[in-house]
């Protein structure tokens, strides 16, 4: 048999429903390697990108001053600015989604079509978050210190650091 | 235990016989957690990274020594593998293409039986997966749950009231839950209703992904359904709504495989028959090649087009057949010339096994 659209020999039978209807096609690898492969348009609706989606909703309702000075916004944790958030897709610390929490949130009603959390938690709760956060924190500044051989510095924040470290354990012993 | 005591064995997940094993592959649900006191993995430093590895390890360790996970572990860390042990942990589905590929301390904890796997370092400082063969999903939130409520006693894991559980990608906050459940759908490719499947998925929020997770090509008729939303909902709810869908999905393809064989029995029957034959003779065969011609075989099975050849063994020739695999059951690296030719005698060792001899030495 030879293939419906050249000349080569129909390797592939493909049965097509249209509208319920059978409809046989009869094809060579090729034409039918090119009827069966959804053009780039089509693929891109089939499998959107995490990343992509992100940096769609992202743009949404922002006008390039706005985007500029929010990007600019660097969290006083981690020091991740909004620009390399947006860059990568990825925050840097959990301190982030309270610092930028009025960016994030029109992002996460796109992604999630809500804002509020109503499944499990943990079972010792949520408390100690800011120390948690103060810890990250210190490590950071402490990791400056030291690269800037301010060693007395280092070492206060070292000590920091362990206190808080071991009144956390206390709090949740 | 070790990793290459891994090769010759099967995960429980392609054991082929949870519930609608023929065309539900398995079901997989993940987790993803952080540490409160650590920034995500972005963030961090090589020391960090290695202390997050440190503790969460020794952790979940810790756990295992005191019986309160099912089955033996293996630990297993990931930045010391060759990079052909990675590549056969990726097919096998216990860690990560990400995973594999990215840098620093990081690595995986496996139930033996590999029902299991508990990634450290990937994007988030924890992931854990859980797999089940079939359509079982509740069963599969049981166990995670379990696993997460281990570990959540010893550690504390960065969470609002708000937001949830915080993640390092705001698609994963909230539950940190991603449902996928694993569905060979060849009748509604041949068909080609694929598409509309998948628009109508999509209408209704869930992702639909190739074999291998994010960003991969369908390859074989394999694909994964999941839910993108993870905020706002319940645990439960979550896998409700991916469980409620799968039915459906599951009626369409009978439908297909239904209408083939009453509509173009002969071109259906030809169709496996030749996949059959090729697969028990080539000489030299290409990975996509295999995929798709035992793709066609799966589902001649299932149809009663091929008998005697239980679906275990198709589902372990999937995983098998792929490069990591061959070049770890055969011992030695091999290029892809020779991988294809390695593969070839493999097929036909295992797909001739009624007695008659390999067709291709007479």
């Amino acid at each position: 048999m030879k293939c419906q659209r050249c000349e080569r020999p129909a390797t592939f039978h493909i049965t097509d429903l249209v509208d319920g209807e059978p409809n046989e096609l009869h094809l060579c690898e090729e034409c039918a390697q090119t009827y069966l492969t959804p053009t780039e348009e089509e693929a891109a609706e089939v499998m959107p990108a995490m990343a992509g989606l992100l940096a769609q909703h992202l743009a949404v309702g922002e006008s390039a001053d706005d985007l500029k000075r929010l990007d600019q916004r660097a969290c006083p944790v981690c020091g991740i600015t909004f620009l390399e958030f947006r860059k990568q897709g990825r925050l840097g610390c959990p301190h982030d989604y309270t610092f930028f929490a009025e960016e994030l949130e029109p992002l996460l009603m796109n992604i999630h079509d809500d804002t509020q959390h109503i499944g499990k938690s943990p079972k010792c709760g949520a408390a100690g978050a800011d120390q948690q956060t103060q810890i990250i924190r210190l490590r950071r500044e402490m990791k400056e210190a030291v690269a800037t051989e301010s060693y007395e510095r280092a070492s206060e924040l070292r000590d920091e650091i362990r206190a808080l470290e071991e009144q956390f354990r206390k709090d949740n012993g | 235990m070790n990793l290459d005591d891994l090769v010759s064995t099967n995960g429980e997940w392609l054991r082929g016989s949870g519930p609608e094993a023929d065309i539900v592959i398995s079901s997989r649900i993940r987790l993803a957690r952080n540490l409160a006191d650590f920034p995500f993995i972005s963030k961090t430093t090589e020391s960090d990274r290695a202390e997050i590895e440190r503790i969460l390890h020794s952790q979940i360790q810790a756990i295992q020594e005191a019986g309160k996970a099912p089955g033996d572990a293996l630990y297993l860390n990931v930045t010391d593998l060759a990079e052909v042990d990675r590549q056969f942990l990726v097919e096998r589905q216990l860690i990560s293409r990400e995973h594999a590929e990215s840098d620093g301390a990081r690595s995986v904890v496996i139930d033996t039986d590999e029902r299991y796997s508990v990634m450290i370092n990937e994007e988030d400082h924890l992931r854990i997966q859980v797999m089940h063969s079939g359509l079982d999903l509740e069963a599969a939130l049981q166990r995670i749950n379990m696993l997460d409520d281990l570990i959540e006693e010893q550690v504390n894991y960065a969470f609002s009231d708000k937001l949830g559980y915080l993640t390092a990608c705001p698609t994963n906050v909230g539950t940190g839950l991603r449902v996928s459940v694993m569905l060979h759908l060849p009748a509604l490719v041949i068909t080609r209703q694929i598409e509309k499947v998948f628009k109508s998925l999509q209408k209704i929020n869930l992702a639909v992904r190739g074999l291998y997770g994010e960003g991969s090509q369908a390859t074989g008729d394999f694909y994964q359904i999941s839910n993108q939303v993870t905020l706002g909902q319940t645990e439960e709810g979550l896998a409700k709504k991916v469980a409620d869908v799968v039915p459906v999905l599951i009626s369409y393809e009978r439908q297909a495989r239904e209408f083939l064989i009453h509509e173009s029995q002969e071109t259906l029957h030809d169709r496996v028959s030749r996949a059959f034959g090729i697969l028990r003779t080539a000489q030299t065969i290409s990975s996509e090649e295999t995929l798709h011609l035992l793709s066609s075989v799966r589902m001649g099975i299932n149809l009663g087009l091929i008998g005697d050849l239980p679906i275990p063994t198709i589902n372990k020739l999937l995983i098998h057949t792929q490069p990591a695999h061959l070049q770890k059951l055969s011992g030695n690296e091999l290029d892809a010339a020779d991988r294809n030719i390695e593969r070839a005698t493999y097929l036909r060792q295992h797909l001739n096994v009624d007695g008659t001899s390999d067709p291709s030495n007479n």
